[in-house]
């Protein structure tokens, strides 16, 4: 059967990899409808094909070159590094879902993006604003889903299916962008962001610990109780925020 | 005169900040936090060989350190 041939590090990868690239697309297509309905949609296509090869190129000299690090050693490196994005994420989850940070970014992102290009000059035909700002918006957001699919990719042995995973996610996401035909802004961004730093830190606490030499329960399967008791204690922490915001705002 | 710094000095200057603002940005605490962690457990493994000790200790640590940054982020009472 598929299902029983599937292990936990698996689904966790391939659910990581997914919902981290469709979260940082979704952010990357924020920008570039706001540059393209502002300034016009050549430059900012531009902008986004330019990025793209920067990107390929950064993946074929850096990809190679992450297989030679002694494999204790890659964990350890890229487990702390999953820890630190991973806390980053879950944080301003957290303080999102306790009322402390405003959700949907994407409308503000969209409406300041707007703002800051209305402001501005330049109206020629190629439009050296419009592209840096296409080309900016998806760089940086796609490095981001770059750096999530080499750590846990090499990682675990499975950059081919990681950089899959995230090549789906990100079409899935440029195709509803397109239907929808405007930043995507009532997809549920909080829950996906919880998620995605409830599992980048479950990883990031695996290879840590295998990094340093320690046998875990199970193997491969104590990840899913990693992700288990995330997710409780994430929970328990929006609760105790939620009603701590509440306090104080009293 | 032309004081810009030549561009394999920029692109060095570029890929610093980007690994500065991804993995400390405005969060200094969750960096220090997660090497603090990783010497901790490092440190427990190798004196006693805790492996079962670790197994614990570094989802503790962890979220002990998410709980820290989320606390620190409240707003305080007037």
């Amino acid at each position: 059967m598929i299902g029983s041939s599937l292990s936990s590090g698996v689904v966790v990868l391939v659910s990581a990899v997914f919902l981290a690239s469709a979260v940082e697309m979704v952010e990357a297509l924020t920008i570039v409808f706001a540059v393209g309905h502002t300034r016009g949609w050549r430059s900012a296509f531009e902008g986004v094909a330019v990025a793209l090869v920067v990107l390929t190129a950064l993946v074929a000299a850096f990809g190679p070159a992450l297989v030679h690090i002694p494999l204790s050693w890659l964990r350890l490196i890229v487990g702390g590094v999953l820890l630190v994005f991973g806390l980053q994420w879950l944080r301003k989850a957290v303080l999102r879902a306790s009322g402390l940070k405003a959700k949907h970014d994407e409308d503000a992102i969209y409406q300041e993006t707007v703002a800051e290009l209305q402001g501005l000059d330049g109206t020629a035909n190629r439009d050296k604003i419009a592209f840096t700002m296409a080309f900016k918006g998806v760089f940086l957001e796609g490095l981001e889903v770059v750096i999530t699919v080499l750590t846990l990719g090499t990682s675990a042995h499975r950059l081919s299916l990681a950089a899959v995973t995230a090549a789906i996610a990100v079409v899935l996401v440029a195709i509803t962008g397109v239907i929808v035909s405007k930043q995507l802004s009532t997809v549920p961004e909080n829950l996906m962001k919880t998620t995605v730093g409830i599992l980048l830190i479950s990883y990031g606490t695996f290879w840590v610990g295998e990094g340093m030499g320690i046998k875990w329960p199970g193997n491969d399967g104590f990840l899913a109780a990693l992700v288990g008791i995330y997710s409780l204690g994430t929970w328990l922490m929006v609760q105790g925020t939620t009603s701590a915001a509440k306090t104080v705002a009293a | 005169m032309n004081n810009r710094p030549s561009l394999p000095i920029r692109l060095l200057k570029g890929f610093a900040m980007f690994w500065w603002d991804f993995l400390v940005g405005d969060t200094p605490e969750l960096f220090v936090a997660t090497v603090v962690i990783i010497a901790i457990t490092s440190a427990l493994g190798k004196l006693w060989h805790a492996n079962a000790v670790a197994t614990v200790l570094l989802p503790v640590l962890v979220l002990g350190s998410l709980l820290i940054t989320v606390r620190r982020s409240l707003p305080k009472k007037k």
